[in-house]
């Protein structure tokens, strides 16, 4: 096999562990999009807390499973990650979003922007600007593919990448099934399609809604997370382009969609990938964002979204 | 109503410390205290600091005590014009020095030639920051040197093929890698892919896969510490094994911190090396160990020179008007630095030798001098 094959067949594998991280954080702004139709731009600086929440427990969370970096250790991180981003993404809506939702939705918008920027200067402030490594939770190593798969033993996997691919699949799966098989999920479709009758129909939309910012919050915690443990550096600005790709990539896939916000996710890490290694990392960004208008341009509702019609 | 009685206020204030500080002479520093380049900013503010607390010890220049004002760019583009016009106009700063970056000290070079202020920089080695005029200067050498003192080094491994990674972000490694090119290709050498990233990125696997399928025998990487340590770090999970090259960007605490053993059999270019046995840089390493509990490093000893040799100009000049001080800086020769004997020419860049470092077993250990 050819080594441009080989190249390519690599670019795959590095664009896809990417775009994992962008389809974990573009859940939550779909979600949120499903229910209250507004963007939460506060998104990826939740991711952004993910990270940082690994970074302070992690050395004290490793001790109790023997110190070095171990999977049950690793495991822990990831979990009281996650579930710091569902207590600050319930703590936002509670103070943010709530006392606006009977306000027009360029409130709330802009609301969330504000929240966005305090969450940067605020991690700047108390955290530092300069950059932390990341402690090592898990080693991150290239696998040992057999020579018997011939020229494919060129390749490079790194337990990293495969951490990435499968919790993201995992939690994807997860996710599918609290959303289709639970009460809290049924709730949440029921929301999306009409609030008013689900609220006359009993469900309680208050605690409906926090169980959808505690959800997609502890989505981005965990691609903070997997981040970290691939490229062991985080900032506090580091969530605002991770959170615009994630948030391209919800457009993409159909804002409001779950699916859609996978398929986008990784479509763009592809895209981004494609680009750097064959035309220039120069035009990554103009690209991934041209993409952004171009489906507004043709296909405003996404690959996988419903053309639906504005209610008069 | 409020606003401009409060501005009005604050500007007396700032005119009667002005008045109030006759007896000092102050100097304006510009630092990345804070941000992706913190590391370089906070080993030159601390030998700056060091040495105008030395200077001061011994009673100062011309009679008056020398008065740092430091101020943070937080490593931000558009920061060092702001804060290097407020100590200008408002702390009347007699020179300025700073910074490491380039494309932050470019930014920050026009104003102190609008102004007529002298400006040293400690670090920025791109050829550009001392071409905007009269009054820019820097004790460092320039990029050219640098890139073909790594080019050099490569010839001399025996190496042919390389690829290089620039970060296009910043001037400082675009200047690099066109130098390095420039004396490799026309020796002979060939290079062999060259790819790019920006500062801040944080995944350089796409890059390292079109580099590796290209097979060099060593990678041109002259980017800063923060991205090298990562690079580093997944071009050996890629598998790549050949050594990496690099400039003094690579000097960074936490370089190694990140990068751990991956860059262990790489070289780079600096300033400077603590291991050097000279009284002079000995006695230095002692005197910053004493006050910062930590070994310097070329940003440190670059910003001890700095101050250093504006204190003498002042010296020599005799007073610190604006064109007197910038011809006595200008006439700045074998000055016995840290950082070796430094001349000023008449382009107002140092001559002066490069030390290359090799990376052993994550520590920074001494190879060899060079000198132009």
């Amino acid at each position: 096999m050819s080594d441009q094959i080989i190249e390519f067949l690599q670019q795959l594998i590095n664009g896809l562990s990417q775009g994992a991280i962008y389809a974990l954080i573009a859940l939550g702004y779909t979600m949120v999009f499903g229910i209250l139709r507004f963007i939460n731009f506060a998104h990826g600086d939740v991711y952004m807390l993910g990270a940082f929440a690994g970074f302070y427990t992690a050395p004290r969370l490793l001790q109790l499973f023997g110190g070095g970096p171990s999977f049950p250790g690793a495991t822990a991180v990831l979990l009281v990650a996650m579930l710091a981003c569902a207590t600050i993404g319930i703590i936002i809506e509670r103070l943010c979003y709530r006392p606006l939702r009977d306000q027009p939705r360029l409130t709330v918008l802009i609301t969330a922007i504000g929240v966005s920027l305090f969450l940067e200067n605020g991690g700047q402030y108390v955290f530092g600007a300069d950059p932390k490594s990341f402690p090592e939770i898990i080693t991150d190593r290239a696998l040992e593919i057999p020579e018997s798969w011939g020229a494919l033993s060129a390749l490079t996997i790194t337990v990293g990448q495969v951490i990435v691919v499968g919790v993201t699949l995992f939690l994807l799966f997860a996710l599918r099934t609290v959303v289709l098989h639970t009460r809290l999920g049924m709730a949440m479709r029921a929301l999306s399609f009409n609030p008013l009758a689900a609220s006359l129909m009993g469900v309680n939309t208050n605690i409906v809604i926090s169980f959808t910012f505690g959800l997609g919050s502890a989505l981005a915690g965990a691609a903070g997370i997997l981040t970290s443990i691939q490229q062991p550096s985080i900032e506090p600005l580091m969530g605002v382009n991770a959170g615009l790709k994630a948030f391209v990539a919800a457009v993409l896939g159909g804002i409001g969609n779950i699916p859609g916000a996978a398929l986008g996710g990784l479509l763009i890490g592809l895209l981004e990938a494609f680009v750097v290694g064959y035309v220039s990392p120069t035009y990554r960004d103009a690209i991934v964002f041209g993409v952004l208008i171009l489906i507004l341009l043709v296909k405003p509702s996404g690959l996988l979204g419903k053309t639906e019609r504005e209610k008069v | 109503m409020l606003r401009p009685i409060f501005l009005k206020a604050l500007a007396m204030l700032a005119s009667v410390s002005a008045v109030l500080a006759q007896d000092e002479i102050v100097i304006g520093e510009f630092a990345s205290l804070t941000g992706g380049s913190a590391s370089f900013g906070q080993s030159s503010h601390k030998g700056t600091e060091l040495a105008i607390e030395e200077i001061n010890r011994a009673g100062g220049v011309l009679g008056k005590k020398l008065k740092l004002i430091t101020e943070d760019d937080q490593s931000m583009a558009g920061q060092p014009a702001t804060i290097v016009r407020k100590l200008i106009a408002q702390d009347k700063a007699a020179a300025i020095l700073g910074e490491v970056a380039s494309s932050k000290s470019l930014e920050a070079a026009p104003i102190c030639q609008q102004n007529k202020i002298p400006m040293i920089t400690p670090a920025s080695t791109n050829p550009k920051v001392t071409e905007v005029g009269d009054y820019i200067f820097r004790i460092c050498f320039i990029d050219p040197f640098q890139g073909t003192v790594m080019s050099k080094f490569a010839q001399s491994k025996g190496w042919k093929k390389i690829a290089v990674l620039t970060d296009v972000k910043q001037d400082y490694s675009v200047g690099l890698t066109e130098c390095f090119i420039r004396d490799f290709t026309a020796n002979g050498g060939e290079i062999v892919r060259e790819q790019k990233y920006s500062s801040g990125d944080k995944d350089f696997k796409p890059q390292l896969t079109s580099i590796k399928a290209a097979k060099p025998d060593a990678i041109f990487v002259p980017g800063y510490y923060g991205e090298v340590a990562l690079i580093a770090k997944q071009a050996r999970l890629l598998g790549i094994k050949v050594p990496l090259l690099g400039g003094d960007g690579w000097v960074g605490d936490s370089l190694l911190k990140v990068a751990g053993n991956a860059l262990d059999g790489s070289f780079f270019s600096c300033h400077f090396s603590a291991d050097d046995q000279s009284p002079k840089v000995q006695d230095f390493v002692k005197k910053y160990r004493e006050k910062y509990g930590e070994t310097p490093d070329d940003m440190a000893a670059l910003g001890y020179d700095s101050a250093m040799i504006l204190a003498e100009a002042i010296k020599r000049a005799g007073t610190t008007e604006p064109e007197k001080l910038r011809d006595a800086i200008a006439a700045t020769k074998d000055h016995d630095g840290i950082t070796g004997r430094i001349t000023l020419d008449a382009q107002r860049n140092a001559s002066k030798p490069a030390v290359i470092m090799t990376i052993d077993n994550g520590g920074f250990k001494f190879l060899e001098t060079v000198t132009p």
